[in-house]
């Protein structure tokens, strides 16, 4: 057949290469950031948009979806148009993708650290937000479906099939997880259609599978690629990619519950996702394995170019990741490492030796082949190599240590049956040298980042332009897509299987939505326990204060029913209690105590004094000071829709309570604020400034509600 | 915790769309060479140096449309 002849769009691949090194930068800029806070907690003193709780939620988002989402991006629009031997569907959508992408980076970067967010790990950006990046989403899937059906190359390479898997898994994950009410269609705010236990289940089925098919899966398509690329020989064995490929993808989606071992989830599912995080070391050592072995035969350029011990790195530390993984999942080893900086080390493993390596080594080729030259320095990549690689072992290594040593201390108790560091600020002062080794680390990896850049830029510039690159094939035969003429109309749709089970698909999905989701949870049936009560309106704007400022980044809300924890934080957390909480705030790392049994621990000018200087009341702590909330005036005009809107997802706030929601505030303020004049310190200093305005006030009421409804039952029963 | 039912749901559909594809696959022969198409990937990116007179400008005005 006469062969044609087309260009393959390289101008697009060239802005998502330099969106991801900008972004790369960008992002590990604030997660250094984040790690200093650690040793130096107030050197960002009284600049409320640079405090921690704000700035990590910044840090995770910019490293997932604008480093490596953009990372994906690029590797996909180069290795899809050459694989499939077409040009990309549309230049339009693919222009759109990009725009419309870095449009969302930067609102996540301007609202995230404003105080805007769900509170939801790795889905913390608001509801006008998530619309966008779903409407981004979906025309990215157009264009790779697109660019699927005009193909000339029959068969789909399995690097593909991660990529679809991506496009897929990650826009049900994400619609399901953002489900949210907006309070007014004109602002920000919105809460979670979920609550409590539930809501705690959908975030984490969610979180696990954003790295599943976020952070690995489209990484896995670009080693299937790149690495075979580089190397110039083919993949170990074609079959054992294939065998990968659908293995992983069944096996991981079962595997969410992991994250929430000794919670209130039924044990079944808890059971049920211990086996299947186990299971997965098959899946994910097959596809380590063939990675690595593509090199046999070739160590001999491993040794000297500096692209192919990038990948070898990054290959390895998949391979580390995802031992420790399933080994995690068990319960009795994660009764230790859960809410330690075990976990922290963990993923940092995944995120700097796997996707930071793997991008690294695909900026690197894709640097050469784009601008046609060699690169600038293959010393200076190799210094980068090294750099980072260190890096990395000084990043995770000592908090593998200190997520045991707390872990232990957290635990060990005397022979009276006492906690031995009954003090929680014991368990983190002991630790900070490995946060001062972390960050450490953390400088290497980011300098060795730097280096990168400035390589690749002297590359850009001594290279030629970027030009779109014309190729040729035969086109693939045609069979018509239209109906034939006695065709019956159910044997046309079958032929057509991929539109087919796309629009299934979707149909069901929106389906299951609008339909299921509010019949299931608005009247939910968990064992209510009586006493628990919703939140008082000051409490209400106390719990959106808390969420604000990021508070769950250090702190859990999760008491489990083990003896050190019920000693040190009193009763374990029962689902029951949560069923109010849209969303929950259980947290994943305890980097100060839990607090779900804080109510009624110390009195309100503890609270006072704490966020104004936490080193006033806890000598020697890391939590930074929060005394702009001393400041600012409690805005309270929304509260009456706030209350609304809660109403609508099942919380019983009765028409009397709505309406005065506002006077209700004020008459608790003034409470909570006559109970600080117990403290002479504080009349003198603040007895005439109008605190009960204040929204330390809300806080402080919120404070002191957690987890007391229980302990008021217990009371009266006796 | 009817929110299981929400998040198994979902989970198994994808389980099926994803089996029915690979079902689709198979028919389709996409398995039955387990080795050329890891040799010819090595090969996507010899490039035509000069476009052909008549056709080429054709198609690169329709691809680039």
């Amino acid at each position: 057949m006469e062969k044609q002849q087309f260009y393959y769009d390289n101008k697009i691949v060239k802005l998502f290469f330099w969106a991801t090194i900008i972004w790369g930068v960008v992002g590990m800029l604030v997660g250094l950031m984040v790690a200093f806070l650690f040793l130096f907690p107030n050197y960002m003193e009284g600049i409320p948009w640079l405090s921690f709780g704000r700035l990590r939620p910044l840090h995770t988002n910019a490293a997932i979806f604008a480093f490596v989402g953009n990372g994906f991006f690029l590797g996909m629009y180069y290795s899809m148009q050459r694989l499939l031997k077409t040009r990309m569907f549309s230049d339009f959508l693919s222009k759109l993708h990009f725009w419309g992408w870095q449009l969302i980076i930067v609102l996540a970067a301007i609202t995230l650290p404003l105080g805007y967010t769900s509170t939801k790990e790795y889905a913390e950006l608001e509801w006008p937000i998530d619309i966008l990046v779903v409407l981004i989403w979906v025309v990215m899937g157009i264009n790779m479906i697109g660019t699927l059906l005009k193909r000339r190359q029959r068969h789909i390479y399995v690097a593909i099939w991660f990529y679809i898997a991506t496009l897929v898994t990650i826009a049900m994950l994400y619609i399901f997880n953002n489900l949210e009410l907006p309070v007014a269609m004109t602002g920000m705010k919105s809460y979670s259609v979920y609550a409590g236990v539930q809501d705690a289940m959908v975030q984490w089925w969610y979180g696990h599978n954003a790295v599943a098919f976020f952070l690995t899966t489209p990484m896995l398509g670009l080693m299937y690629y790149f690495v075979p690329k580089a190397a110039n020989r083919p993949v170990y064995s074609y079959r054992l990619s294939i065998i990968h490929f659908w293995t992983l993808i069944f096996i991981y989606i079962w595997a969410g519950p992991h994250h929430l071992l000794y919670t209130a989830l039924p044990d079944w599912a808890q059971n049920l996702g211990t086996v299947f995080s186990v299971m997965m070391i098959f899946p994910s050592w097959g596809g380590m394995i063939n990675g690595l072995l593509t090199l046999r035969g070739a160590w001999d350029k491993v040794r000297e170019d500096p692209i192919l011990k990038f990948f070898v790195v990054a290959i390895t530390a998949y391979g580390m990741a995802t031992f420790e993984g399933p080994m995690l999942s068990f319960k009795n080893l994660n009764a230790i490492a859960h809410f330690t900086d075990w976990i922290v080390g963990h993923v940092h493993i995944g995120t700097l030796g796997w996707n930071g390596f793997i991008i690294a080594g695909m900026l690197y080729w894709l640097a050469k082949k784009l601008y046609k030259t060699e690169l600038y320095s293959t010393k200076l990549a190799n210094y980068h190599f090294w750099i980072g690689t260190i890096g990395i072992l000084f990043y995770s290594m000592p908090l593998y240590i200190a997520g045991f040593t707390q872990a232990f201390m957290w635990k060990q108790f005397n022979d009276a049956g006492t906690l031995v560091y009954g003090n929680f600020l014991e368990t983190v002062t002991q630790i900070i040298p490995m946060y001062a080794m972390r960050a450490f680390g953390g400088t290497l990896y980011y300098t060795g980042f730097l280096m990168m850049v400035y390589n690749i830029w002297k590359t850009a510039k001594q290279g030629s332009k970027v030009e779109d690159e014309l190729a040729e094939h035969a086109p693939l035969k045609v069979i018509s897509g239209k109906r034939a003429k006695n065709e019956a109309w159910h044997s046309w749709l079958e032929r057509k299987t991929i539109l087919f089970t796309v629009l299934a698909f979707v149909a069901v999905a929106i389906g299951g939505a609008v339909e299921i989701v509010p019949l299931l949870l608005v009247d939910s049936n968990i064992p209510k326990i009586a006493s628990v009560k919703p939140y008082t309106p000051l409490e209400l704007e106390g719990r959106d204060i808390y969420m604000r400022e990021g508070c769950n980044n250090c702190h859990s809300q999760m008491i489990r029913p083990f003896r050190s924890e019920v000693e040190r934080y009193g009763e374990y957390s029962k689902a029951g209690e949560f069923v109010y909480d849209h969303p929950f705030l259980w947290g994943s790392r305890r980097t100060g105590p839990d607090l779900h049994r804080i109510g009624g621990k110390y009195n309100n000018n503890w609270h006072f004094n704490h966020m104004m200087d936490p080193s006033l009341t806890s000598p020697g702590t890391i939590m930074p000071k929060y005394n702009w909330l001393h400041k600012n005036t409690l805005d309270y005009s929304t509260i009456a829709e706030k209350m609304k809107t809660l109403r609508a997802l099942g919380v019983p706030y009765t028409d009397d309570e709505i309406a005065g929601a506002k006077a209700s505030v004020e008459a608790q303020a003034k409470k909570v604020e006559a109970a600080l004049h117990e403290d002479p310190e504080y009349v003198k200093n603040y007895g005439d400034s109008n605190m009960q305005n204040k929204e330390i006030i809300a806080l402080i009421a919120y404070l002191q509600r957690m987890g007391t409804d229980i302990k008021a039952n217990k009371t009266a029963q006796k | 915790m009817e929110v299981i039912y929400i998040t198994m749901g979902v989970t198994v559909l994808l389980a099926v769309f994803f089996l029915l594809i690979f079902f689709k696959n198979v028919k389709e022969g996409q398995y039955e060479d387990t080795y050329t198409p890891s040799v010819r990937m090595l090969f996507d990116d010899e490039l035509v140096k000069e476009p052909t007179e008549e056709p080429s400008k054709e198609i690169k005005k329709t691809e680039s449309q």
